[in-house]
């Protein structure tokens, strides 16, 4: 009879809420004690760690952003979609973003219901650890009993919000359990291989909240419950006659919700608690620097192993270059395996989709450049004939200076076509690489050669200066991407063909004649995610054929495979990522694909049974008889 | 010595015997596409920085195979890794990571014998 009713305590609140243990405390709550203070000793270290390996400078910049109103809003409306509603995967597969929003946002709900209650109806465990104030809230039901002739509406409201929550969790759980059976109903192709820890973490998630329901269905009659524990204590009342049965099931809830915290630090569900400070440190406009520190290992804690990165890169076109995936290259930092980190580092081809895609956030390929430059940004070359260059003074000024790239050169077709255009339209312009220019210093970026890079951008960048030119005109996505954020041109504009001809054919000086066929459009990484120029190209195109829409077009296009990201993918490999990026391109039959990015056109061609053109080539192809 | 106004010119007699063989093979490991070049001169013609430097894969895998390190370093070390080699090239060779991968390679056994004299 110890624990029964004969052991209510003294203290009796208005509400007729009842202490049945005089000094709140069971050995049933040590499992969870203990895991909790462990994952909360672990967070605080691994807080300081981060920090720590910040260089001041941004340390310092993380806790101004705190206190700048317009960050910190960001910051708590980001904490709240992010962490909790999960917003990004709600937009892009709403079954699965509902699966994940149920545990989290549920979860958070029974947390603060569950402490809100207490500081209501028995505030004194609140006070301090010594009233268990780490535990009771979570235990509340099991510590308390509820004179039934005392009930307010106040007392059941939260018993109904408890029960509705707990619901909602489940609902979570349910799908989370089926995911793993059938990944593909919640629009997952691939999922990743748990590791170990994961599975622990996994499945004491999975038993946490069957648990909780067991436990408080068999506290119902003692501490109240609502349309879910009540009916549920009749049926154990009927089956088991006895309501002292419960105790195991408690022991059980503890242990397990003791084991997750756990296995936590170890597994993926470390990201639930790292998402927080990711958001802050991301606000806070704070960049990697280095592939393990810091910044990045704030990243790599963050990453949820979710998987949604499998699906989305492109070299799943081949199952055995799945490992290649962001995931893995994360999971591998963690584990400092610094030979898998290299090989996967070296293999990515950079286009950007896994990060667009990724519901943490992750950059991962920020995190793959900064360790591709540990690797190579020391090996010897010798740059010093860049800063020897004649440039041209004043050879441009005032006119439209147009950098072909290196790429242009290998497609001779291009260069021309622009030059038609350009021409067509009356537009005054100065080629800066007539005869073969320099770099623009992109590979080498992508490569890790910072150092060398920066030389080749200087050297470009004196001779742009100097041309005098108001516009600077390229025709590659790679040189884009680096002009627009390396070089700091100041008073010239930097700009794609394919702005360049949607601002021409707006202000009427590139007239472009109708026709019936229909096209499809190929979003060139750099272009894409890069820079984000979507609407530019599909603009013009609009007004030259009837334009079809790809499955995976804008945002989630699929990289060509040529990218000069990828340092070791073979052209095998290439080749096969070049035909499922034609295979998503073809899915309405278009008569033609157009791209803007010489690249792409290289590749496309080589796999296409319909033309490819280039976007210059299908403009200058469609140039109106009435063009001035 | 005594300057007799004129110099023979150096001999360009290669000792095939005498050559290291160990770094050609480190660098076939790191890079197995050095083994396909067929020394077509694609990469050399298309070369960006060849514009400038005198510059050529071809010419430079070919001294490597003969154990002339510090010529072919030399012809590579201007490169600007733009990535045209790659896509001219009719075996599909990995040029940008061969370039990165002979750096790796005879860089190091460079620092190496500096280190040893």
């Amino acid at each position: 009879m110890k624990f029964l009713l004969a052991t209510i305590s003294q203290t009796v609140t208005p509400e007729g809420i009842i202490d049945r243990y005089p000094n709140s405390y069971n050995h049933f709550v040590l499992p969870f004690v203990i895991g909790i203070t462990f994952i909360l000793v672990y967070l605080f270290i691994g807080l300081v760690r981060i920090i720590y390996h910040l260089p001041s400078q941004d340390r310092l910049q993380l806790l101004k952003s705190l206190f700048i109103p317009k960050t910190a809003w960001k910051n708590l409306k980001d904490i709240f979609c992010d962490c909790l509603l999960h917003t990004k995967i709600w937009k892009r597969k709403p079954l699965l973003g509902y699966m994940h929003s149920a545990i989290a946002f549920g979860w958070f709900m029974l947390i603060v219901l569950g402490h809100l209650e207490v500081a209501l109806f028995a505030p004194r465990h609140l006070s301090g650890l010594s009233e268990g104030s780490l535990y009771y809230p979570i235990f509340y039901r099991f510590f308390i009993w509820m004179n039934p002739e005392h009930e307010t509406l106040r007392g059941s409201v939260f018993l109904f919000l408890m029960d509705f929550f707990l619901l909602y969790v489940l609902s979570g759980i349910a799908l989370a359990m089926f995911k793993r059976v059938r990944s593909i109903a919640l629009g997952m192709r691939h999922t990743t291989k748990p590791s170990l820890a994961d599975r622990v973490a996994l499945y004491c998630l999975w038993a946490i909240f069957p648990l909780r329901l067991l436990a408080e269905g068999f506290t119902a009659d003692l501490s109240g419950g609502s349309f879910l524990t009540k009916p549920l204590n009749w049926l154990f009342r009927a089956f088991f006659g006895n309501e002292l049965n419960f105790l195991p099931t408690w022991w059980a809830y503890s242990i397990c919700l003791g084991l997750f915290f756990l296995a936590m630090p170890f597994s993926r569900y470390m990201h639930i608690l790292t998402e927080p400070l990711l958001i802050l440190m991301r606000n806070a406009g704070l960049r990697v620097r280095h592939p393990r520190k810091g910044f990045a290992e704030a990243e790599i804690y963050a990453c949820s192993s979710c998987g949604l990165c499998l699906d989305a890169c492109p070299m799943n076109a081949q199952k055995k270059n799945l490992r290649y995936s962001s995931v893995y290259f994360i999971r591998f930092l963690r584990r400092h395996n610094t030979r898998r980190v290299n090989e996967i580092a070296n293999k990515c081809l950079m286009c950007g989709k896994c990060a667009t895609i990724c519901p943490v956030g992750v950059n991962s390929h920020a995190i793959r450049q900064v360790q591709r430059e540990s690797l190579n940004n020391k090996l010897k070359f010798n740059y010093s004939y860049l800063s020897d260059l004649n440039s041209r003074k004043d050879s441009a000024k005032g006119k439209v200076l147009y950098f072909a790239g290196c790429m242009s050169h290998l497609t001779p077709k291009i260069i021309r076509s622009v030059e038609n255009m350009l021409e067509a339209s009356g537009i005054q312009y100065e080629m800066l690489d007539r005869e073969g220019g320099i770099c623009c210093g992109r590979p080498l970026m992508l490569a890790g050669k910072t150092g060398a890079a920066k030389s080749a951008v200087a050297a470009n960048k004196k001779a742009i200066e100097e041309s005098g030119c108001s516009i600077l005109l390229l025709s590659c996505p790679i040189c884009l991407k680096i002009f627009k954020e390396e070089y700091g041109l100041e008073n010239i504009e930097v700009l794609h063909y394919t702005q360049f001809a949607e601002r021409l054919v707006k202000e009427g000086r590139l007239k472009l004649s109708e026709t019936e066929q229909s096209i499809v459009y190929h979003d060139p990484c750099e272009l894409g995610r890069g820079c984000g120029i979507y609407d530019e190209p599909r603009n013009v195109l609009n007004g030259i054929g009837r334009l079809v829409k790809a499955p995976k077009e804008r945002d989630e296009s699929i990289c060509c495979g040529l990218s000069l990201g990828s340092l070791t993918l073979d052209e095998k490999d290439r080749g096969k990522i070049a035909e499922s990026c034609v295979g998503n391109l073809m899915a309405h039959n278009p008569d033609s694909i157009v791209t803007a990015c010489p690249m792409c056109y290289k590749a496309l061609r080589s796999k296409a049974d319909v033309p490819v053109k280039d976007f210059a080539e299908i403009i200058v192809e469609n140039i109106a008889e009435n063009n001035n | 010595m005594i300057d007799f106004g004129f110099t023979i010119s150096p001999s360009s007699r290669i000792n095939l015997d005498c050559i290291d063989r160990k770094s050609f093979a480190a660098l076939a490991k790191l890079e197995p596409d050095v083994l396909k070049c067929m020394a077509c001169g694609s990469c050399t013609a298309s070369c960006t920085a060849g514009t400038f430097v005198p510059t050529s894969l071809r010419q430079a895998i070919l001294m490597l195979r003969r154990g002339q390190q510090a010529q072919a370093l030399r012809l590579l070390e201007g490169c600007m890794l733009c990535g045209k080699c790659t896509m001219v090239c009719p075996r599909g060779i990995n040029t940008r990571n061969l370039i990165l991968s002979v750096q790796k390679v005879y860089s190091q056994d460079d620092a190496q014998k500096e280190g040893k004299r």
